[in-house]
């Protein structure tokens, strides 16, 4: 099964803040849908009212299984989300992390075995899988957070800036993992402030100050706006952090 | 006067049998901009923290600003400034708040707090106004002011860890302005980074691998040592993931 997400008109308040000024996107379902934006744009605050976290002001989201409209409780039981900073347990270890999200999700030993295996070898922390989570470097602390979130099969799955701080070793490895991902036909929306992960995206939605600039291929994107990359684009609308 | 910002020789870290930083030295010139590369685990972090005073080595010594640690630390953490990778902000008090925290911490009187927090925030070019609680500050604005905390006392050497994970293009550019001029007010900068793109910008770069000090030169040195055949145009991306990778399998 395939999930399907569309956003109408979302508007979310926060404090004295606008965080969404009529937010109307479309994510594809069975590929890798980026969320770009400088921080501050309002990629955490859209990946939350995805999730049901937070309740929009204004605006709707309506969800979609194999093009069939689905409601909010069909779709929750498959949906995965990593925050932007995982809380984990600091006196696990890996391992027990590794485990007890496996337990949680009811992975089937096999299917724990083949993954956790993937998992600890595309984040290398094969080595590191008897030290607490406490004591981990911030990278490698990051690194399990993304796959606690990656050891289940979800149909819908929310990464929110995945790779801050992850090496760029790492950050071409888990490029490539999550494309292993999508080719289970999972749907997968991620939020990243790197511009050029963009182009590992199928499709891209540009977000600025809640806002939504434009969504498209990155390809195409760039083709329409005669840029190199989607840097250039936010350094040249400026302003903004 | 003209010692050098920071001296490590043969700098050792242990965690019960873990070594996370091995016989590691180096040395980082006044006014220098200097790029501290790894993967995660590498060590960058540990070294830093002993650096700052915050960790005793296992062996190894270190002076920084001329300093060394026979007092325990005492005196060095006087002269540095340090932003850490964790956030260091309360995101529920506001920018100003925060500087005035920061001064507490630092036991600065309230007055020179006050022409300090001024002076930081004309040097940065800080526009929000200090009564936004940091929760509402964009991010990039929130690096500036962590910067500003950390230099309240106004330190010799600053270590930025990871100063600018998750800014935006925008944000980067004007924090790498301030690092700059940092540098040109004779601070020495010691900075950790993922972007291949701000490690550019360094003077020199150290890249550490498992606890090793394995290649310091400048990003044009390190690009034509790492790929020495004439025409080979690589990036210092190429470059890291050679260097990393090679040993290592
Ligand atoms: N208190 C501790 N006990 C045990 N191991 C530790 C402790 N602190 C750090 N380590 C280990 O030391 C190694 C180096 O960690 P460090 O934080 O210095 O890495 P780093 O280079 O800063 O990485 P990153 O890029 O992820 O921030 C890691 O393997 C980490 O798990
Ligand atoms: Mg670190």
């Amino acid at each position: 099964m395939s999930v399907g997400v569309e956003t109408s008109g979302l508007r979310k308040r926060l404090k004295a803040n606008e965080a969404l000024s009529g937010v109307t996107l479309s994510f594809e379902p069975g590929v890798l849908n980026g969320v770009i934006g400088p921080d501050g744009a309002g990629k955490t605050t859209l990946l939350r009212v995805l999730i049901g976290l937070l309740a929009p002001t204004e605006g709707t989201v309506a969800y979609s299984v194999d093009g069939r409209p689905a409601g909010f409780d069909a779709i929750r039981p498959g949906m995965a989300y990593m925050p932007q900073q995982p809380s984990l347990y600091p006196d696990l270890s890996v391992r027990e992390h590794l485990e007890f999200f496996a337990d949680l999700y009811r992975l089937p030993a096999a299917v724990y075995r083949e993954r956790s295996e993937e998992l600890l070898r595309v984040t290398r922390l094969e080595r590191f899988q008897d030290r607490r989570a406490g004591r981990l470097s911030g990278g490698m602390y990051k690194k399990l957070g993304l796959m606690c979130a990656l050891l289940q099969s979800p149909s819908l799955m929310l990464l929110d800036e995945p790779t801050n701080g992850v090496d760029p070793i790492s950050r071409r490895e888990f490029w490539e993992l999550l494309g292993r991902v999508t080719a289970r036909k999972v749907t997968v929306i991620i939020s990243t402030a790197y511009m050029e992960e963009a182009d590992r995206c199928a499709r891209v939605h540009l977000l600025e100050a809640g806002k939504v600039l434009a969504s498209g291929a990155p390809a195409e994107l760039k083709r329409e706006r005669g840029i190199k990359g989607f840097a250039e684009l936010f350094l040249r609308l400026g302003g903004a952090a | 006067m003209s010692a050098p910002g920071v001296e490590v020789s043969e700098l050792v870290v242990r965690f019960g049998d873990f070594t996370a930083v091995d016989r590691v030295s180096f040395t980082v010139e006044r006014g220098e901009v200097f790029g501290f590369l790894g993967a995660n685990g590498a060590g960058k972090t540990t070294t830093i923290r002993v650096l700052c005073g915050l960790l005793l080595p296992t062996s190894g010594s270190a002076r920084v600003a001329g300093l060394d640690f026979s007092d325990g630390g005492k005196a060095i953490k006087s002269k540095v400034g340090y932003m850490s990778q964790k956030f260091t902000l309360y995101p529920d008090l506001t920018a100003g708040e925060n500087l005035a925290f920061a001064a507490g911490l630092r036991k600065l009187d309230p007055g020179l707090a006050r022409e300090r927090t001024r002076e930081l925030l004309d040097f940065i070019g800080f526009t929000p106004a200090l009564t936004v609680l940091v929760r509402d500050l964009p991010g990039g604005f929130k690096q500036e002011l962590a910067l500003a905390a950390a230099m309240m006392h106004a330190p010799e050497v600053v270590f930025l860890d990871e100063p600018t994970s998750g800014v935006a293009p925008a944000g980067r550019v004007r924090f790498w302005e301030l690092i700059y001029k940092l540098a040109g007010a004779g601070k020495t900068v010691l900075v950790t980074t993922h972007y291949m793109d701000e490690a550019e910008r360094c003077g020199r770069v150290a890249l550490m691998r498992a606890g090793k000090l394995i290649a310091l030169d400048s990003p044009a040195a390190l690009k034509r040592e790492a790929f020495p055949k004439p025409g080979a145009a690589p990036s210092l991306e190429d470059v890291f993931v050679k260097l990393v990778e090679g040993a290592d399998r």
